[in-house]
């Protein structure tokens, strides 16, 4: 730091304004304080933590479940920082990234399995299929000289749709009737029974091996992309991204710069696709589509646009978030625990605190009090999952013996006017509203949303886009973001 | 003036459909000279800006730097070979911090690839430490305005005077030879105004730049202008000394009207 000149009055000063608006943006809480202290770690040391605290994984548990979501997660996150490159430092809305995911594995397939009868090992793969796929991304890249924004987003969509439809229908292709037809990509029911990923003669057999794979590639990239982001390159997408004109001006080959931004999130996920692939043991053109895009989108959202640390965390708090709705009980904790997490953390002062959470537990017992004495077979049911906790709130929480799932649809339905009727009112009467409305969305998580199987897979998008719209009310820069402005 | 000639003009002419916006124009800017263009409103000031830097190229005549072609070339290319500019309406990277604002033009001038910068070469390592050591210099001509802990704050976070400095440091740091700056002092106090123009002056006497300044403020066109030229309607009207200029009769009745003109 230069040292400051001694100043009499610093009110108004420029340089008070500025420090004064940097103690505002952000610093203040709980969530201020953990931001503070994660800011004090350097960055390399973070790395380190991270890769150390994931390896610890697969010596702690051997469970093939948690092995599997863990690696899932390392996919996601991988994808999620490919996808930054493009989208966070260059700008580029790319719409149809998931089509290099989906070429990365259809070209690991069809070098490695007995579709055409090629067994190449991963050390000759992965080097073919990462050129392979930047170079798809360069030439998709050529769209973004003259499309910005939304008319790159449609034409980039399209290129995935068209992706789909290639896999989807390349099980007979020939090539302008040269040497008959080939089957490309196994159609519809793609290619399955690929080999196992074997790198200079060591073979990756188990989900522990894959997830070391995908922990390793995972770091590699990371550092990669951290070095290229503190370098001339690196500069210069995000100038890019923040005025192109200025950038060019500046002696930027901006377009250069994009076809190399596109380049390189498409290496990303071509290196991706062929370890997921890999594991997966096949690929299906179905894996590739909108829905994923959607959710790695979702991840670098939530993440932190731009922030390499954001995308790796956006993808961890989306992917295992997910993963834990799959289980009633751990449904019901994360419920509990959000709700919980959220009144300590936005209701103030505490005597306000006290009384929405005493309000909310008398207000419970008198409910379940009501209904068991008006009709009795209003709380008989029994909890989906039905652990400890499940039981424990059996007699706070109503829960039908029949017609349970109906009674949660009408629910649903006054939950979401209970919640904009919230946003409405003002004052004492939001204290008082909020105890009825958590009560009922108590009610309607436990009756309807988890209440069964195919109930819980929809539950889990409900809870990713209700994640989104409060992280854009209340941190529109996402998790690790830092707040941007777009016209000053 | 006896120096030699850096940027050339030869009959350079814009059209946007039917509206010609720069006619047949004739400039010459010598090294080591303030020129400031002077010009009512829609004067065709800024296409000349534009033309110079390549955002748009001629429909006709030939654009010379130091005797070598320009027209047609891309912007990047241009800048490049030794034009920076700033801009009238701002145009900082807002969400970068005020160095690295300063580092990114330094693009054209170094070579370091992607790679290198990845496996962090020495020969990257070296230059990434010369890009730094430009941006403070060049960050250093403002005074302590823009030193310290502003570094690493956002462009965003800076005051508009500050966010004109920050341009000008910006366009230095791309090692131009001829810098051009559009209406550096628009929207600035008095107090601002007046240091603009002696930090032109500077840029000048201790930079060896040679400046080419669009300005509406005539205190300013008058302290810093070794030539003025005055612009209306895409032709040039009158070109000379600060006096010469404002006296004519063209300009004037360009800015003021016909009939102020006669009953002068």
């Amino acid at each position: 730091m230069e040292p400051r000149p001694p100043e009499s009055t610093r009110i108004g000063v420029d340089e008070w304004v500025a420090s004064a608006a940097g103690r505002t943006s952000g610093h203040a809480g709980a969530f201020g304080l953990l931001r503070r202290l994660v800011d004090r770690v350097p960055d390399p040391a973070r790395l380190a933590i991270f890769v150390a605290a994931a390896a610890l994984v697969p010596v702690l548990t051997s469970d093939q479940y948690v092995l599997r979501v863990g690696f899932d997660t390392l996919i996601f996150a991988l994808l999620a920082i490919g996808l930054n490159v493009v989208v966070g430092l260059a700008g580029l809305l790319d719409l149809g990234y998931v089509a290099f995911f989906g070429f990365g594995a259809y070209a690991y397939a069809i070098l490695s399995s007995d579709h055409y009868g090629l067994h190449w090992p991963a050390e000759a793969s992965v080097p073919v299929i990462v050129v392979a796929t930047a170079i798809v991304g360069l030439l998709l890249g050529l769209s973004s000289w003259r499309l910005l924004g939304d008319y790159l987003a449609i034409v980039t969509l399209f290129f995935l749709q068209a992706f789909v439809v290639i896999t989807t229908n390349g099980n007979d292709v020939s090539f302008l009737g040269f040497g008959g037809s080939t089957d490309l990509t196994g159609g519809p029911n793609g290619i399955p029974g690929l080999d196992p990923f074997t790198i200079f003669g060591l073979e990756i057999d188990s989900e522990r091996g894959y997830f070391y794979l995908a922990l390793v590639a995972a770091s590699i990239v990371t550092a990669i992309l951290y070095l290229a982001v503190r370098s001339r390159t690196g500069r210069a997408w995000q100038a890019v991204r923040e005025d192109p004109l200025a950038a060019q001006l500046m002696g930027m080959p901006v377009n250069r710069l994009k076809l190399l931004a596109f380049a390189f999130g498409a290496g990303i996920a071509g290196l991706t696709g062929s370890i997921q692939s890999a594991l997966s043991a096949g690929v299906f053109p179905d894996n590739y589509d909108v829905p994923l895009l959607i959710t790695v989108y979702a991840m670098l959202i939530l993440g932190g646009v731009g922030s390499l640390s954001g995308a790796i965390l956006g993808a961890i708090v989306v992917n295992v978030s997910l993963e834990v709705l799959r289980d009633a009980n751990q449904a019901r904790w994360l419920f509990l625990f959000a709700i919980l997490i959220t009144l300590v953390a936005k209701v103030r002062p505490w005597p306000k605190l006290v009384a929405v959470l005493g309000g909310l537990v008398g207000f419970g017992y008198a409910m379940h009090a009501i209904v068991a004495a008006t009709w009795p077979a209003g709380t008989k049911g029994e909890p989906a999952g039905g652990d400890a906790i499940g039981r424990a709130i059996q007699s706070w929480l109503i829960h039908p013996s029949h017609s349970a799932l109906e009674i949660g649809n009408y629910a649903f339905v006054i939950l979401l006017l209970a919640v904009l009727g919230l946003t409405l009112v003002r004052g004492v009467w939001r204290t008082v509203a909020l105890v009825p409305t958590i009560y009922l969305a108590a009610f309607v998580w436990e009756n309807r949303l988890i209440a069964t199987v195919e109930a819980q897979a929809a539950t889990r998008f409900l809870v990713l886009g209700a994640l989104l719209i409060v992280l854009m009310a209340a941190r529109p820069q996402g998790l690790l973001g830092s707040s941007r402005v777009e016209i000053v | 003036m006896t120096s030699k000639v850096l940027l050339e003009l030869r009959g350079v002419s814009k059209r946007f459909g039917g509206l010609t916006v720069i006619d047949r124009l004739n400039l010459v800017v010598n090294e080591g000279e303030v020129v400031s263009v002077i010009g009512p409103n829609g004067a065709g000031k800024t296409t000349v800006f534009n033309l110079v830097t390549g955002v748009y190229p001629p429909d006709a005549g030939d654009l010379l730097l130091d005797g070598q072609s320009i027209a047609g070339l891309a912007p990047h290319r241009i800048s490049t070979l030794g034009v920076a500019r700033t801009f009238q309406t701002l145009r900082l990277f807002l969400n970068m911090t005020v160095k690295e604002n300063v580092m990114a033009a330094a693009y054209g001038h170094t070579r370091a690839n992607v790679f290198q910068s990845i496996l962090r070469t020495p020969a990257a390592r070296r230059e990434e430490r010369a890009i730094q050591a430009l941006a403070e210099e060049k960050l250093a001509f403002f005074g302590q305005r823009l030193m310290g802990y502003r570094w690493d704050q956002p462009a965003y976070s800076l005051s508009y005077a500050n966010r004109r400095r920050l341009e000008i440091a910006r366009a230095t740091a791309a090692k131009p030879r001829i810098l051009l700056l559009d209406e550096p002092a628009a929207g600035m106090n008095p107090v601002e105004t007046h240091e603009m123009s002696e930090l032109i002056a500077r840029l000048r006497d201790e930079g060896g730049y040679t400046i080419l300044v669009i300005e509406h403020d005539m205190h300013v066109v008058e302290g810093i202008s070794d030539r003025v030229v005055a612009l209306d309607h895409g032709i040039k009207i009158a070109e000379g000394s600060f006096e010469q200029v404002a006296t004519d009769g063209r300009v004037v009745e360009a800015y003021l009207g016909l009939r102020t003109a006669e009953t002068k």
